[in-house]
């Protein structure tokens, strides 16, 4: 049986390469000072979803939320192998939380309709909540498994996979269709091929196209014109706004957030005092007394 | 680990500086793929950056992938076990990930499922894969095999075989070598016999040393004329590995322990033969042989690259007497060395290519050229592109070899006893180094190669056309200093001539073979200093530094002296 896999990716800032200050005054990132890159658990997860059809057909779509410059993502998934990407990317999705970026990927989902699997990193290095997989399955109502380190099995009905736990492993059977979430040590995701690097070089999307022009407003960039003759040469990236997948502004974006942030702070740990124990029994039962009812212990 | 392309800055300069775009139109033959194939370049500009991009791609993977599994791949090395041959892990999942990135035929023609790209850039993807992992550059940088056939094959052949090269399926070997016919290939006594009832070659004999011989395709010179003796005897043929072909056993050697060398016995093997009969060395070994000397040029180059970076690392965290090391005028001044020697070599070698580059251009253009004045232009200019190739190959191959050990040698130093234990990744590097002055040649059959090129007078077309050229400000000093220079180069190439000695010759012949690369590097540099001032400082140091070993080996040449030829025997008593 041939299985259509949907990946859902995230362009991030790179947290292991800071060039500068990663946080403004105000607790929030600074963009700018984070280059952007593919968060690195979705490559592993993308790599699963190739290696599946390399091994038994099907087909490997890529959606990713975000703001135009991160249909970059998008092309680096092309670069890889992806069959279909496509741009979720409109004004209303931005300062999303966990749950309205969810409702908007499965919204999406919903509209590309036909899945077996939908494939997700395990977390997200800029959030590193690891909701959002979890959330979209919810939304969609299919079974789900986290952490998930390799695909033993497959057939028409269900899905064998191990799963990564502390200490060990587990193997879970469930039902398709299913959304994993994948580990960053299941694979050793590919480079881009050089050939499909300069097929699509080129490939923009509409929101990203739009950006430009809009940035440029004294570039003649022909916003029409352009579009037609990125179609004309498969070049074009789909781009899909709340309107599209059917999505009223009260349930994506701001508005449909209800995560709040007050305030963020760099929580620094250090030891205050030194303590010296005894090394006998009654010493260190106090010691421990001391922890059970600190609730360090417990 | 950083990108082995992008993190070059010395490369980046090269690929800029050295002129590309008549290679790419010739190359690129109007651009007339680019509605055909999916990936073929649009013009000059999008050539050029689709190169960048792919040699990106090769640094990403080198950098990333080959370069952290290198130590373990040579702790492991290949092994033979019930005649199959077992790659390193590291080194099968390495070569997984390049063919998975279509870096397996980078100057295969597209309909072949090649890239198309010139040899500069298969020669930087090889650089920067041997500063990563040099045996594994013997797999996968060694693609002249494809290109040979490419050349000189058959249709039928070419179908056949060289998608499989291009996409990676298969790897190959040269298998020249014999064990009574190593630098004097003349003396191959493989037999080839002509099978009339299956109408197909037939191979027979003992190939031994041969780099990847348990690959799935290997070019075999043979003996195809019966009762010859000589190299017009030998034929060239492509044979698959299949059962009637032995691995009797993989050396174990003092570096590249990942790439087998391998000990073949063919008994009757079935043969295609490539190209026409008794052409197989005088014309299609020698043109392999000098695109796999081009090839381990960079090898040596790479490896040198890996080692000066593990010594300028170490050097500025290793303290004693209470200061970082790289502050010890002995310790700086090896590592500056270092960096003139692999820079000054990126220089030659990459010039050396793109030489071979035009080369290759001229004769596609001779191809299509249409009236006869045309013709007779190119075939000159043919003519002496070819000679420049055929000299400056074997003197790149020589310089960027010997200056590899050099280098290696020099990065244990910085090290002290630490570069000395297996731990340390220079150590690997400098074993590994030693092969590219013995294989694909020796430099002392570099040398005889070279010679007789420069004895007639070849180099002098490159150098008179550097010497004349303008040079402005400090520049202007150093080109009258390299016109002294340039003088010795001559007065020492005149007096081997004139004195027709060929003993005389051949026992000097090192030390001309030395003022012609310090001459020719030099001019490369004054030429690249004019935009460049990084390139000036080089230029400076270096031409000062080369100009007193340019006299000396000159007064050497024209001394005369016949003392040690005369007195071998009793010094060597």
């Amino acid at each position: 049986m041939k299985y259509n896999s949907i990946v859902l990716i995230k362009q991030v800032p790179d947290t292991k390469n800071i060039t500068g200050e990663a946080m403004h005054e105000d607790g929030t990132v600074n963009r700018s000072a984070l280059p952007a890159i593919f968060n690195p658990d979705d490559l592993n997860a993308l790599e699963m979803a190739l290696s599946l059809r390399e091994k038994f057909g099907g087909t490997v779509k890529v959606i990713t939320m975000g703001p135009p410059f991160a249909a970059e993502v998008l092309r680096e998934s092309l670069y890889r192998g992806a069959d279909e990407v496509i741009h979720l990317s409109d004004r209303r999705f931005a300062a999303a939380d966990t749950l309205a970026t969810a409702y908007t990927l499965s919204k999406a989902i919903k509209k590309i309709g036909e899945y077996n699997i939908i494939f997700c990193g395990r977390q997200a290095i800029d959030g590193d909540t690891a909701q959002v997989g979890p959330q979209v399955a919810a939304k969609l109502d299919i079974p789900q498994v986290t952490f998930v380190d390799k695909i033993e099995q497959i057939d028409d009905n269900s899905i064998t996979v191990k799963r990564s736990i502390e200490n060990g492993y587990e193997i879970i059977q469930t039902k398709l269709p299913v959304l994993l979430t994948v580990m960053g040590t299941a694979n050793e995701p590919r480079y881009p091929s050089c050939k499909l690097v300069m097929k699509y070089k080129k490939a923009r999307s509409a929101a990203e196209i739009k950006a430009e022009s809009e940035n440029n407003k004294d570039s003649n960039i022909n916003f029409n014109e352009t579009i037609n003759k990125l179609k004309k040469k498969n070049l074009l990236i789909q781009t899909w706004d709340a309107d599209n997948i059917g999505l009223d502004a009260s349930e994506c974006g701001a508005q449909g957030s209800p995560t709040w942030v007050a305030k963020i702070s760099s929580v620094q740990l250090e030891s205050k005092e030194i303590k010296n124990i005894e090394s006998n029994y009654n010493s260190i039962k106090e010691l421990i007394s001391e922890l059970i009812s600190d609730h360090i212990l417990g | 680990m950083p990108n082995f392309f992008d993190d070059n800055e010395d490369i980046q300069f090269q690929f800029k500086n050295l002129d590309l775009d008549e290679i790419i139109r010739i190359r690129e033959d109007n651009f007339k793929e680019k509605d055909n194939f999916y990936y073929a370049s649009e013009n000059v500009e999008d050539a050029k950056d689709n190169y960048r991009r792919a040699m990106s791609i090769a640094g990403q993977i080198a950098g990333d992938y080959v370069a952290p599994r290198a130590p373990e791949i040579d702790a492991e090395g290949s092994k033979l076990v019930d005649g199959k041959v077992i790659y390193a892990k590291g080194l099968q999942e390495s070569l997984d990930m390049i063919k998975n990135s279509d870096l397996m035929g980078i100057t295969i023609p597209r309909k072949y499922g090649g890239l198309n790209f010139p040899y500069i850039v298969s020669s930087i993807f090889i650089e920067i894969i041997s500063r990563a992992d040099a045996s594994l550059m013997n797999i996968v940088g060694l693609q002249d095999i494809g290109e040979t056939v490419y050349k000189f094959a058959d249709d039928e052949l070419k179908d056949k075989y060289l998608p499989l090269f291009s996409s990676g399926k298969i790897t190959s070997a040269m298998a020249l070598t014999e064990p009574d016919a190593g630098s004097d290939l003349q003396a191959v006594q493989l037999k080839a016999v002509y099978d009339e009832q299956s109408g197909c070659w037939r191979l027979n004999g003992v190939k031994r040393f041969i780099t990847n011989g348990c690959g799935d395709i290997l070019l075999v010179l043979a003996r195809s004329e019966e009762g010859t003796t000589d190299a017009r005897g030998l034929s060239l043929f492509l044979c698959e590995n299949d059962d009637s072909m032995k691995i009797r056993r993989i050396e174990n050697k003092l570096g590249i322990k990942a790439s087998p060398t391998c000990e073949l016995q063919f008994n009757n093997t079935t043969a295609h033969l490539v190209g026409k009969r008794k052409f197989g060395l005088i014309k299609y070994v020698m043109s392999m042989m000098n695109g796999a000397r081009v090839g381990i040029a960079f090898q040596a180059l790479g490896i040198a690259v890996a080692a000066y970076y593990e010594a300028i690392k170490y050097a500025n965290e290793r303290e004693q007497f209470g200061k970082k090391i790289i502050e010890f005028p002995a310790v700086y001044d090896i590592l500056i060395n270092m960096k003139v020697e692999i820079e000054t070599t990126r220089s030659l070698v990459y010039r050396t290519v793109w030489v071979v580059d035009m080369l290759e251009c001229l004769e596609k253009n001779l191809k299509s050229a249409e009236n006869d004045d045309e013709k007779k232009i190119l075939r000159k200019k043919i003519k002496n592109f070819d000679k420049l190739a055929a000299t400056v190959t074997p003197l790149s191959k020589y310089y960027a070899s010997e200056m590899s050990s050099r280098v290696t040698y020099d990065a244990i130093q910085i090290h002290g006893g630490t570069g000395y234990m297996k731990e340390f990744n220079v150590e690997r590097h400098y074993r590994d180094a030693r092969i590219t002055s013995i294989y694909e040649g020796t430099s002392q059959l570099q040398v005889v190669a070279a010679i007789g090129g420069i004895l007639s007078g070849v180099m002098n077309i490159e150098f008179d056309n550097f010497s004349s050229q303008e040079y402005d400000g400090d520049l202007k000093s150093l080109s009258d200093k390299m016109k002294k220079a340039y003088s010795k180069f001559q007065t020492a190439a005149n007096y081997l001539k004139e004195k027709k000695n060929p003993e005389y010759t051949e026992f000097y012949a090192r030390k001309m073979v030395d003022i012609t690369i310090d001459v020719y590097i030099s001019y490369l540099l004054l030429n690249e200093a004019k935009v460049s001032e990084h390139k000036k400082l080089l230029a400076e140091k270096f031409i000062n530094e080369r100009l007193p070993r340019i006299s000396m080996n000159e007064e050497y040449i024209i001394s005369g002296d016949e003392s040690t030829i005369k007195n071998r025997d009793e010094l060597l008593k």
